[in-house]
């Protein structure tokens, strides 16, 4: 075999094809989570001022949102097989803390989430509006919950803790300690936070859209006055989340900041704003940066040290090249949010907010950003921890399933194909659902409307 | 928590078993107008039903991690396809009714998928009956054990039960001409579950020796037989409750036939898991774990089954509203 199809083992094609499979997936739930939230303040709104307006935005975020909710389920359940399937190695040995964690978010996020939405979903005809307000309340908080037993599970593997380990397996010892590990409330504040940024952000761009266009206009400026309520109080709270975060890598995970930095060396750390990390020699080409500011920024001091790549195994260092950059976008993107946040504050005192044009332009291009930086995020945190599956305790290589590569590339080929067309489709209906826009829906009282589907109406074209 | 695992894989059956029915059903509507409202019947609970896996697998993972450590590598594939299965059936609730000009795609789609589904949960569990092979706790066996004449043959069983099942949900659940089908088809639905019931029933004692003997053996045989007596008799039942149109009664004796063969299923293999050579006790979770789940469970399963219960009355009303998918 050639080194390059060498490469792609049975552990490599599983890592692929779980980093393909949930690079789709983080979209989708952290979008909901965003939405969800987003449609209680919306619900709010119209059941306090009876305006059309808002009851017009309600039935169209609870469109998307129900887009991204269905796109997200079936991504998730494809990830709780995956475990087992292509991982049963961790499974067999970390089975005892983990499976309690998902059976938990199963038990206390999915099925409260699944039993609401149907009323969320279809129940206006059939509830009260009180009953129909708890079930979208309940499915934002479903979201939350999901979000703790996830965050909970995924920072055990990064900061392992309450455990005790015999003959290779994994046993709880101490529930509290488990959950609550060193890297958990603020890996699960920093996600949330996220999670509502990036969804701010995209209905901050829609809005902006629509407003660029002279469309819906008296529905385009509260949302984005909303949009603008969640970024600009977050944005900074999120970088200082970041900040914290960043403490812990460095006190756990101290090869993984380094890589991060791309510091070879140990000694006092700058700031590097562009480098290209090269693995095999150890070193950085083309570094551009700024001394010290490296070790104020993680140490908090100019002149402490920070630990280097070098100081590390070579087998136990994770891939430079990529988590430095990957770090530097999700960063990078953080503080772009924080910029436009000031600028939103500045246009809002000055009153010129939904008239300055060249801002609404921005907005529209910045509306994903949030979500590049969830992946970027995403792709530091997991791609930093290797060569570890569970921190310092668990390579990922003795995790993997004995399933044979050819099985992989077969199943990874199908996921490839199938995901193109679903997310493909489910895309491109989001894009059709947000061109048509917060269009007339007839209010629950209205009369019915014969066998048309009664909200088929906000499928209909734009009048 | 062995109970748990197989309350959770039993819970998961039926309710997904009927809202998987439905789809497979979904070629056989007239038109349009029924393809929708067989849609609109599940709409608001298939997600809920479907959580019951995700559920099944969470607690089979943190009861016995051994068994699914071992159990999913080896139906490796069958599992990644019911996977797609599901997915490509989940997504498309939402997309059928956005699609503009109206094609047939989502509804080939929704069939599709479920059909896969089915068929790969079928050959999954005719994989795990017939035996994995363990080498020191990991699956040892070949990429392709699990691909047998048995297991094709309970792939091909699960469609005809789910297909049931989906069937007596929508005599149950819908009116009209759609009703009216759904009575029509189910003599030929039941007869062809209770062949596909007989025919795993004898081939499954052939198949094994050790599962031949928990049968047949005297006296232990008697004890057995009340199993396809009350089979028989819920088949029969089912087909009587087809005399009162909308009749719950169908559906429930058909939820009746799937516990049985369940049972059926345990009483071959106990406590095997996964036949032949780990069983419960092997494959179980330390104390410690277990100690941490159960309360829970304890508690939030029947706060969960309340809420289903009362999402199912709100919803209860056959789709005259023609609430659905259309929003």
């Amino acid at each position: 075999m050639t080194p390059v199809l060498e490469l792609f083992d049975a552990t490599m094609l599983s890592r692929i094809q779980f980093g393909f499979t949930i690079t789709f997936h983080i979209l989708f739930p952290a979008l909901s989570i965003g939405l969800a939230g987003f449609l209680v303040v919306l619900e709010i709104l119209w059941l306090r001022t009876a305006e059309e307006r808002y009851w017009r935005l309600l039935r169209f975020w609870t469109t998307v949102f129900a887009l991204s909710f269905g796109m997200g389920v079936v991504s998730g359940i494809v990830l709780a097989y995956q475990f087992g399937t292509n991982w049963s190695g961790l499974m067999a040995k970390a089975g005892q803390i983990v499976g309690p964690l998902f059976s938990y978010e199963t038990l206390t996020a999915f099925f409260l989430e699944a039993s609401f939405l149907g009323v969320l979903l279809f129940g206006w005809k059939r509830v009260s509006r009180r009953m129909h307000f708890i079930s979208t309340l309940m499915v934002a908080l479903g979201t939350c919950i999901s979000a703790f037993w996830i965050m909970a599970a995924n920072s055990w593997l990064q900061t392992p803790a309450g455990h005790v380990v015999r003959d290779g397996v994994f046993y709880p010892a101490d529930w509290w300690a488990i959950i609550f590990n060193p890297s958990f409330l603020v890996r699960y504040a920093h996600m949330l936070m996220a999670a509502y940024l990036a969804t701010a952000f995209v209905v901050a761009g829609v809005a902006a859209g629509y407003l660029l266009k002279g469309r819906f206009v008296p529905m385009a400026k509260p949302m984005l006055a909303l949009a603008l309520v969640m970024i600009v109080p977050l944005a900074p709270l999120q970088i200082i989340a970041g900040d914290i975060a960043g403490l812990i890598v460095r006190d756990h995970q101290p090869a993984k900041l380094a890589a991060m930095e791309a510091q070879w060396e140990t000694g006092v750390m700058p700031l590097r704003l562009f480098a290209i990390p090269d693995q095999s020699q150890t070193r950085n080409h083309f570094e551009i940066a700024v001394p010290k500011l490296g070790s104020l920024i993680t140490q908090h001091s100019l002149e402490t040290p920070v630990k280097g790549l070098l100081e590390f195994a070579a087998a136990d260092r994770p891939n430079a090249l990529i988590v430095f950059w990957t770090f530097r976008v999700m960063a990078g993107i953080g503080f772009l949010m924080l910029l436009i946040a000031l600028i939103a504050m500045l246009l809002v005192a000055r009153k010129r907010l939904y008239s300055s044009r060249w801002f609404l332009r921005l907005l529209t291009l910045a509306s994903p950003l949030g979500f590049v930086a969830i992946i970027a995020g995403w792709y530091t945190a997991e791609i930093g921890r290797q060569p570890y599956v569970i921190y310092g305790a668990l390579r990922t290589a003795d995790a993997v399933s004995p399933v044979s590569a050819g099985h992989v590339a077969l199943s990874l080929s199908l996921f490839l194909i199938v995901y193109a067309a679903v997310f493909g489709a489910g895309f491109w209906y989001l894009w059709r659902t947000i061109n048509t826009g917060p269009v007339e829906v007839a209010l629950p009282e209205a009369p019915n409307l014969g066998n048309r589907p009664m909200a088929g109406l906000s499928t209909m074209s734009a009048k | 928590m062995a109970f748990s695992v197989a309350f959770a894989v039993g819970m998961y059956v039926v309710l997904d078993g009927f809202d998987l029915g439905v789809g497979i059903l979904f070629p056989f509507a007239d038109d349009h107008a029924q393809r929708d409202q067989m849609m609109n019947s599940i709409a608001p609970f298939w997600d809920g039903n479907e959580t019951w896996l995700v559920f099944g697998g969470a607690v089979l993972l943190s009861a016995f991690p051994a068994a699914f450590a071992v159990i999913l590598p080896a139906v490796y594939l069958p599992i990644i396809v019911m996977l797609l299965g599901l997915m490509v059936r989940g997504v498309a609730f939402e997309f059928r009714f956005k699609h503009h000009p109206r094609t047939r795609i989502w509804d080939i789609a929704f069939t599709a998928g479920s059909m896969t589904a089915t068929f790969a949960q079928g050959v999954v569990l005719g994989a795990f009956v017939q035996g994995i092979a363990v080498d020191k706790g990991q699956y040892a066996g070949g990429a392709w054990d699990w691909l047998t004449p048995f297991s094709v043959v309970t792939g091909l069983a699960l469609l005809c039960g789910y297909a049931l099942l989906g069937n007596t949900w929508l005599f149950w659940r819908s009116h009209g001409k759609l009703q009216q089908k759904a009575k029509t088809w189910m003599p030929v639905l039941l007869v062809a579950m209770l062949s596909a019931i007989g025919a795993i029933s004898i081939w499954t004692p052939l198949m094994s020796p050790a599962i031949a003997s928990r049968w047949f053996d005297f006296p232990r045989a008697f004890a057995f037989t009340p199993v396809p007596v009350l089979t028989l008799a819920c088949a029969w039942g089912a087909y009587k409750g087809l005399r009162k149109t909308a009749s719950p009664v169908p559906f429930t004796l058909c939820i009746g036939l799937f516990f049985l063969g369940y049972s059926g299923l345990a009483i071959s293999i106990f406590p095997q898991l996964p036949p032949p050579s780990m069983t419960l006790f092997d494959a179980a979770a330390s104390p410690e774990s277990q100690r941490f789940l159960l309360p829970g469970i304890v508690i939030l399963v029947p706060l969960i089954l309340a809420h289903t219960w009362y999402n199912y009355r709100v919803f209860h009303v056959k789709g005259e509203h023609d609430e659905g998918y259309g929003h």
